[in-house]
């Protein structure tokens, strides 16, 4: 991994700090971006069915393990505590805020040697990029297959799928600022973040976009 | 466009999938003792029915695991899913989809 006062947001060269505002009055915005830099993001496997490892899981994590396809389990908020997606079985990507992952990682990796437990930190690998607002939603669907009506995608729901034919996970929480519309996270590799935020900028267009501080 | 039934993620679009050819095709035990004709009907050789056929797919850009599809290739209809590993089930009754309970385990109670 980089050094910390060395490292680059995949998205660092929109220089979208400068353009972020706090402003909430901007009602004419539909859709609010952003980017959350630096997420930690661990790999963890192990066998779901096995009570030692889903225990020693929970007591680093706070949270037991989704074991429901789709689901995630843990805060919405990151700053209380790291949160665990679903992502096949026996597989989940645990996420915590940046810098947390190291010591996450570590001990997860301790919790579950003896339980067969495999943890892999792929921080680098994906940012997160996150929308929300009244209009997120549609622009969502200009790209993704699933279904994301709000009573088949609630919030929590997590999914691996295409947006705009790039490989992502999707997370729905819980918009902090409008309590009836959701915000999404969405996780894509380092190499497509680019080209995700762009498009993504482009088919928020005409709903009228505005970035806020990740 | 397909809607497959990922076992484990639900009904997703064709474009997360990809598709791997026949299924149930057995390596030779012994390829060895194996004459040209054959070892070249087991590489290359295969069924091309109009009708229910056994399909490998994979769920790509969802959950990445392997399964089972018999499919129509006349109608596209899909007929069952079922597990890598699972013998072809009998087609006429209607699809069967094994799904993860609680536990994380398989119907047939093996867990990865």
């Amino acid at each position: 991994m980089a050094e910390r006062y060395q490292q680059q947001s995949a998205l660092a060269h929109f220089g979208l700090s400068a353009r972020a505002t706090s402003d909430q009055n901007e009602s004419e915005c539909g859709v609010w971006l952003g980017e959350h830099a630096f997420r930690g993001q661990i790999n963890l496997r192990g066998d779901p069915g096995k009570k030692t490892f889903m225990d020693a899981v929970a007591k680093v994590t706070g949270s037991r393990l989704p074991t429901k396809p789709n689901t995630s389990a843990g805060p919405d908020d990151p700053q209380a505590g790291p949160r665990a997606l679903w992502l096949a079985l026996g597989e989940w990507l645990v996420v915590t805020v940046p810098g947390a992952e190291e010591e996450t990682a570590r001990s997860l990796a301790e919790a579950t040697a003896d339980c067969g437990g495999t943890v892999t930190d792929v921080s680098d690998a994906r940012t997160v990029i996150a929308m929300g607002g009244r209009h997120a939603r549609d622009v969502l669907m200009k790209g993704c297959p699933l279904d994301l009506h709000p009573a088949a995608f609630e919030p929590g729901a997590c999914a691996q799928s295409l947006l705009a034919l790039a490989t992502v996970i999707l997370y729905r929480g819980a918009d902090p600022s409008e309590a009836d519309v959701s915000a999404f996270e969405i996780h894509v590799a380092r190499s497509f973040a680019d080209y995700l935020w762009t498009w993504l900028e482009d088919a928020a267009d005409e709903y009228g976009v505005r970035i806020i501080e990740g | 466009m397909l809607l497959i039934p990922c076992p484990w993620c639900g009904p997703r679009d064709e474009i997360e999938f990809g598709c791997g050819g026949e299924a149930h095709i057995a390596r030779p035990e012994n390829p060895d003792e194996l004459s040209d004709e054959a070892w070249a009907d087991y590489l290359f050789n295969r069924a091309n029915p109009k009708g229910p056929f056994a399909e490998r797919w994979v769920h790509s850009h969802g959950c990445r695991r392997w399964f089972n599809v018999v499919r129509d290739t006349a109608t596209n209809e899909i007929l069952a899913v079922y597990e890598m590993g699972a013998p072809r089930p009998e087609i006429g009754s209607p699809p069967v989809l094994a799904s993860p309970d609680e536990s994380g385990t398989t119907s047939d109670g093996e867990s990865l």
